[in-house]
């Protein structure tokens, strides 16, 4: 079975999906990410999936079910580079990925994570969080 | 064009969604159709095997003498569905998935039709036309 990379940049874990992947491979990276989380003592997680020519409903239940294991695991995830017709398409098929936080590329996604830093851990969570500056 | 592959395992359901990018992308459809159809065919491929225990997907072009297009059947001889109506509302599952795939699905094609006979199995049949 192939396997998807988790690379470890500073403090930001990084995944670049680059396979159309089988069920079996997304459900092993969400064991691969915890386990690098809990290893390496990472806040961030940057998922690029601009390689993705299709995000359907057990790949967008993956991504989400990483971000909440991430949050429980003090780490927070990003999902980046979205192609706009897979935006469409999930849209479509009733995912709105609420609890994920998105941005266009690692780039803009990095710059994300890097602004939650000095911020003291959300008490509630799931709630987008707020510039307080 | 007819194609038919057999829907046995997770590595089946890959193979169904590239064949029906490179159908799709064949016949013209634009990037989002392409994308909804591939989508589409990925959750009806996964409850082919899922639900029905397996099965097989076959495409064919389609012309109504306006439109081309791209058909494609999903077939198994699983357990049938009992309640058609309660499949097909968002949010139902008794998979342990988000309930998305069948109805989710629907919303990505043009047509949609559905024989299930409990017992005997189910056949899906999604259209997808060029604009």
């Amino acid at each position: 079975m192939e396997r998807v990379p988790v690379l470890k940049i500073g403090d930001i874990l990084l995944v670049s999906i680059q396979i159309d992947m089988e069920d079996q491979v997304a459900l092993q990276l969400q064991e691969d990410l915890a386990d690098r989380i809990v290893a390496t003592g990472c806040h961030g997680v940057i998922i690029d999936i601009s390689a993705l020519d299709i995000v359907d409903s057990f790949v967008g239940r993956t991504l989400a079910t990483i971000a909440s294991i991430s949050r429980v695991l003090d780490a927070e995830t990003v999902v980046v580079g979205m192609r706009p017709a897979v935006a469409i398409t999930l849209v479509e098929l009733g995912l709105s990925l609420p609890g994920i936080r998105t941005a266009l590329n690692v780039e803009l996604g990095m710059a994300m994570l890097a602004q939650d830093e000095p911020e003291p851990e959300p008490v509630g969570g799931e709630e987008e969080p707020v510039a307080t500056s | 064009m007819s194609d038919r592959i057999t829907v046995a395992s997770d590595q089946d359901v890959v193979r169904v969604r590239q064949l029906v990018r490179t159908a799709a992308v064949a016949a013209k459809l634009s990037l989002v159709d392409q994308t909804k159809l591939v989508t589409a065919a990925s959750e009806l491929a996964r409850n082919t095997l899922v639900y029905g225990g397996g099965g097989t997907v076959e495409l064919i072009s389609v012309d109504n003498g306006r439109r081309k297009g791209i058909r494609i059947v999903f077939a198994d001889e699983g357990p049938g569905i009992a309640d058609l109506d309660l499949a097909l509302t968002d949010g139902y599952t008794t998979g342990g998935g988000l309930g998305l795939g069948l109805s989710g699905a629907r919303r990505l094609v043009d047509e949609f039709d559905i024989d299930t006979k409990v017992g005997e199995g189910t056949s899906i049949t999604v259209t997808k036309w060029c604009r």
